[in-house]
């Protein structure tokens, strides 16, 4: 019973404080825009990669972050693992400095829910949606 | 630990099902491996999608069958449900494992990371944690009926977490991405992918109730067979202080 009761107030705890919005697993470019006090501080940061804002030098990856409002200029110190490209979702580790470019070591991928064949698949594009 | 089990009989039904396992593992295998193509974005590592999904989905009915199982025990007090909760207890944490184990691999190649703590990933740790438990609280009790008694309690609370892990992409901020199938929102599944998708779920159900059949029959077996009595008691320690020379 002990086992139990801990277990249902592990997860109360853990929906109460997802549903307060306390447990944000990445910041959205509108949000670290809107709070100042964001700066200087170690978050996540998640959104599109936007087009043609991608260039890769010694010192990392170099590219734009966007929630289709407000745009952060990102510089990751490693090259991008995964999947990454322009267009797609990404997730960024690191620090946002007073220049206004957010500084990351840790470059993840995210990507949608969507699955296609590559452009030029001639066969069936019949869609799927519930 | 215990006599060795005879392995039960097979049925003709248990035949029929081994059948519909088998055609139903090769046409998805054809499917997953030969129809489907890649995808545009994440490549060949997609294809994981096909054991990845299916294993999860497993899991998930493997738990619902515990709570079923489980309020059933409560309210006959008849240990044939208590087998059945068992045995699609075990089944539903190996899936588990498995989906987290898959998951990882599929995340390497395509997130960059083979973990990350998001809230999909903790909740389905959480998932196998209190499943895992549910186990062992069976062999906590003093008797037979006292530990079926209480894992049919964790059977049935712990299902709280099923939904928890599957909307948790849709509840919170994850790496992970939210559902194309059985998802609320508007999401694109490329036709071929589909059928492949739901060929594997079908034949991981079929060899997910196989597998379940044949343990409830195992369990059954040991429930019958008179408690082995231990041939050497236990007896206390006893240190004695070593003559010093």
């Amino acid at each position: 019973m002990v086992v139990t009761v801990v277990a249902l107030g592990a997860v109360g705890v853990l929906a109460g404080a997802g549903l307060q919005g306390n447990l944000v697993y990445y910041k959205t470019t509108s949000e670290l825009v809107a709070d100042p006090g964001l700066a200087g501080q170690r978050l996540r940061l998640g959104g599109l990669v936007m087009a043609s804002s991608v260039s890769r030098g010694p010192d990392g990856v170099r590219f734009t972050l966007t929630d289709g409002v407000q745009e952060v200029r990102v510089v990751n110190s490693e090259q991008p693992r995964g999947v990454f490209q322009e267009g797609q979702g990404a997730l960024v580790e690191g620090v946002l400095g007073a220049d206004g470019v957010f500084r990351s070591d840790l470059l993840l991928v995210k990507h949608d829910n969507t699955y296609r064949p590559p452009d030029g698949d001639g066969n069936s594009q019949a869609e799927i949606r519930p | 630990m215990t006599a060795p089990l005879h392995p039960p009989r097979s049925t003709p039904a248990d035949r029929t099902l081994t059948a519909a396992t088998a055609a139903a593992s090769l046409v998805a295998l054809v499917l997953a491996l030969v129809v489907a193509p890649p995808d545009a974005v994440q490549g060949q590592a997609q294809r994981l999608m096909y054991v990845h999904v299916p294993a999860a989905w497993l899991a998930y009915a493997c738990f619902a069958t515990v709570l079923v199982a489980s309020v059933a025990y409560l309210l006959t007090r008849d240990l044939r449900w208590d087998r059945r909760a068992q045995a699609a207890g075990e089944l539903g944490v190996g899936m588990t494992a498995l989906a987290i184990a898959l998951g990882s691999i599929w995340g390497r190649p395509v997130w960059g990371t083979w973990w990350v703590w998001d809230p999909r990933l903790i909740t389905t740790v959480v998932l196998l944690l209190v499943y895992a438990g549910y186990l062992s609280v069976r062999g906590l009790g003093d008797d037979r009926g006292t530990g079926a008694r209480r894992a049919a309690a964790v059977g049935i609370i712990g299902f709280v977490n099923v939904p928890i892990v599957h909307f948790s992409v849709v509840w919170w901020r994850t790496l992970h991405q939210p559902a194309t199938v059985l998802s609320p929102d508007q999401a694109v599944l490329d036709g071929r992918m589909a059928a492949a998708l739901l060929a594997a779920v079908v034949a991981f159900t079929l060899a997910g109730w196989l597998v379940v059949r044949r343990r409830i029959r195992q369990l059954a077996l040991l429930d019958a067979e008179p408690a082995v009595a231990d041939p050497e008691p236990a007896r206390p320690l006893v240190v004695t202080a070593k003559p010093q020379p």
